[in-house]
């Protein structure tokens, strides 16, 4: 790869190993996300795949590397990052409407205590309709379809209006409308030139949705433009034959309560 | 304390609202205080799931009361509520503790640090009431409360700190909303999430240390939860959940001050307990939307429906195989085609007649009038189209997809039923040969508004 100047790359991935009470969920990751293409991480059930999603959002404490956003580490720098958490993670019986989440995704441009403003509104209110929600925007969320549900998470990243977006198994368990207008979204962000990490979990689609592809399974397989790394060798060394050593020498860790690598700072 | 001057000859209950004697007045507001502030900030912990939280600080109140009478063998309220708040967070801080550094859940925790600290509190108070300081009398009212012990200078104390969670609420709304929903992605969009979370968990310490003097540690959580949870029935609308936890708080608070102004054997704080309960239960069973009752008739209606429904496909039915949509049919022979009692059997045709779906011309005879063969058609088209769809896009065998259908059709939306009939464009007659009744000219129309 040439290179590129820092401020330019919107992720970069240092050294980074995370661990779950002392058993580490990724080892050593160290990653490069290229600017303006659609980048798929893949890999099996407890590959750490949403784990590095929110470690690159500040979410999970890091045992050893760092995270740099456009060449900044700073939590300020995150505010340019657009995040789509997993659907499940929140409690869709919440008294509040489709349009008052998606207004959440200004929260961050608005000042302390500050109420969102008309401009605010109307920015939630274009996302709704970009994802396809525009006429559920009062809709009490509990009563939206999961895949609905699903498109109002995402017209809450849209509404944060930023050139990077993670996405945390958007495509899970959604219905087809839903999985077109994603894909729709997807597209046209690239289009403007935006970053999207998406975490995925169908390899059939791999190829038709990214540009790039990360085979994570607690360490980088393999990461690169789809045409040259989704190749069978690579899924084998992914999906394939578990690294009973690795898996061993992390028990061990679990067992020891020794920590992995240093703690950070 | 009823020495009237100006109302000689009212009854109690009567009496009550001339506000006597001043002290009645601080025992009212004092109440009001407590429930409104307790509802309010009670919400968040509601919407957080962490309703548990308010029953340990509040247990947890009791050493951080008794620690400050002994240390300054005053009960001025200043001081107790410091020692409160004070011992409430130590409880909050050790639970936080003992979740992260321990194998233990969040349940483990709040249940080790509301009984040890409760127990710790026992044991001061024991102490404190053998040591026979004679200060000390009232200090077990801490336990269940004692409303009429407020008097003007604990009002202006808790009405001030009252105000002041009221404010910092309206003022972080915001904050305190998103951190409630989702507080990772609140933490994304890079707002103070550790810093709004301490607060809000110091608000509420501050509700329980106001109720404390009025209610007591044991019964705080009732006033903490009960109001939101009762609040929730009513309304899909967070704001509006705040406002209506405030006023069912406050209103039990006024309540149980009312209740204990008539009965003077009659405790405050347990009848405020009794009257959110009350509303709590009132809520559960009213509500328009999510009550007991609402949800009851709902489903009713929809057996009604179902049962109507039945009739009509199976007079259709019969009328299909004689030829005549008019055919009559007799209740045996409705009988013989649905597990219906002849009593319901009755009161389904009643109910058609009444729709004038179904005319009945000789005793025990009935056909379908104009109206009643269109819907009739809509039935067995939904109940056609469905078993249709299951046997070819699911490929499901086609003398399974019979009992499927019989609930599917009572449920399909004219949307559904447009989707399904474009789906199933070209294939007009059903897995059993039957012609699916009605559909061309649903196709056609549909094809002409292209």
């Amino acid at each position: 790869m040439m290179a590129t100047p820092a401020e330019e790359i919107p992720i970069e991935v240092h050294d980074l190993t995370v661990a779950y009470q002392h058993r580490p969920v990724l080892w050593d990751i160290d990653l490069c996300f290229p600017q303006g293409q659609l980048i798929g991480i893949v890999g099996p059930n407890g590959a750490g795949k949403s784990t590095l999603i929110k470690a690159i959002m500040g979410l999970v404490p890091l045992a050893s590397g760092h995270v740099e956003i456009f060449g900044q580490r700073s939590r300020q720098a995150l505010r340019s990052v657009a995040y789509v958490p997993q659907r499940e993670s929140v409690d869709w019986d919440f008294p509040t409407t489709a349009l008052d989440v998606v207004l959440m995704g200004r929260y961050g441009q608005l000042p302390l205590f500050g109420r969102p403003r008309a401009k605010d509104k109307e920015i939630a209110r274009q996302s709704l309709d970009k994802v396809g929600m525009g006429d559920y925007a009062d809709r009490q969320i509990s009563q939206l379809s999961g895949g609905q549900q699903q498109r109002v998470f995402l017209a809450r990243a849209l509404a944060q209006q930023t050139r990077v977006y993670l996405m945390d198994e958007p495509f899970a368990g959604v219905d087809a409308a839903t999985e077109k207008a994603i894909v729709t979204i997807l597209r046209e962000l690239q289009a403007e030139g935006s970053t999207v990490i998406v975490v995925h979990h169908d390899l059939h689609s791999v190829p038709d949705y990214f540009d790039h592809v990360l085979l994570l399974n607690l360490r980088t397989v393999a990461f690169g433009p789809v045409a040259t790394t989704f190749t069978e060798e690579n899924l084998n060394a992914t999906y394939g034959g578990r690294l009973h050593l690795l898996s061993d020498v992390t028990e061990r860790l679990r067992q020891g309560e020794w920590s992995a690598r240093k703690q950070a700072k | 304390m009823k020495s009237s001057t100006t109302f000689e000859n009212l009854p109690p209950w009567l009496e009550f609202f001339t506000f006597p004697s001043v002290n009645v007045l601080h025992v009212l507001l004092g109440c009001i205080i407590l429930g409104v502030s307790a509802g309010l900030l009670g919400s968040f912990a509601f919407l957080r799931k962490r309703s548990l939280l308010g029953d340990a600080l509040s247990h947890a109140a009791l050493p951080g009361v008794c620690m400050a009478f002994m240390l300054t063998g005053t009960k001025n309220p200043v001081v107790i509520l410091c020692g409160a708040v004070f011992s409430c967070w130590a409880g909050a801080l050790a639970i936080e503790w003992i979740v992260k550094y321990t194998r233990c859940k969040e349940d483990s925790a709040l249940g080790m640090v509301l009984s040890v600290f409760f127990g710790l509190g026992i044991l001061l108070l024991t102490h404190i009431q053998k040591s026979g300081q004679a200060a000390q009398s009232g200090l077990d009212k801490f336990l269940f409360g004692q409303a009429a012990s407020l008097v003007e200078r604990d009002l202006y104390i808790l009405g001030g700190l009252g105000l002041v969670l009221c404010l910092i609420v309206i003022l972080a709304f915001k904050e305190f909303k998103i951190v409630s929903f989702d507080p990772d992605f609140a933490q994304a969009v890079g707002l103070p999430v550790r810093l709004v979370e301490f607060s809000l968990a110091t608000l509420i310490v501050l509700a329980v240390c106001i109720g404390l003097q009025a209610v007591g540690v044991v019964l705080m959580a009732a006033m903490l939860v009960t109001p939101a949870a009762a609040a929730r029935f009513w309304t899909n609308n967070l704001s509006r959940m705040l406002w209506l936890a405030t006023l069912f708080g406050g209103l039990s608070g006024a309540i149980g001050a009312y209740v204990s102004y008539l009965s003077v054997k009659m405790p405050t704080g347990p009848w405020m307990v009794v009257a959110v309960t009350s509303i709590f239960i009132g809520s559960f069973l009213f509500a328009p939307q999510r009550g007991a009752l609402a949800r009851a008739r709902r489903h009713r209606l929809f057996r009604q429906k179902t049962a109507k429904e039945n009739i009509l496909r199976t007079t259709y039915k019969f009328a299909e195989q004689a030829g005549r949509w008019d055919t009559p049919v007799s209740l045996n022979e409705l009988l013989q085609h649905r597990e219906m009692s002849t009593a319901q059997l009755r009161r389904t045709i009643h109910r058609l007649t009444r729709a004038g779906f179904i005319e009945e011309t000789h005793v025990g005879l009935l056909h379908l009038t104009e109206a009643g063969k269109e819907e009739a058609e809509r039935v067995t088209r939904l109940h056609r189209l469905w078993e249709l769809y299951l046997m070819t896009k699911l490929e499901i065998a086609p003398d399974h997809v019979h009992d499927d259908a019989e609930e599917i059709e009572h449920i399909l939306t004219p949307d559904l039923e447009r989707r399904l009939l474009l789906e199933l464009e070209g294939e007009l007659t059903d897995p059993h040969g039957q012609k699916i009744p009605g559909s061309l000219a649903v196709v056609a129309e549909e094809k002409r508004r292209k």
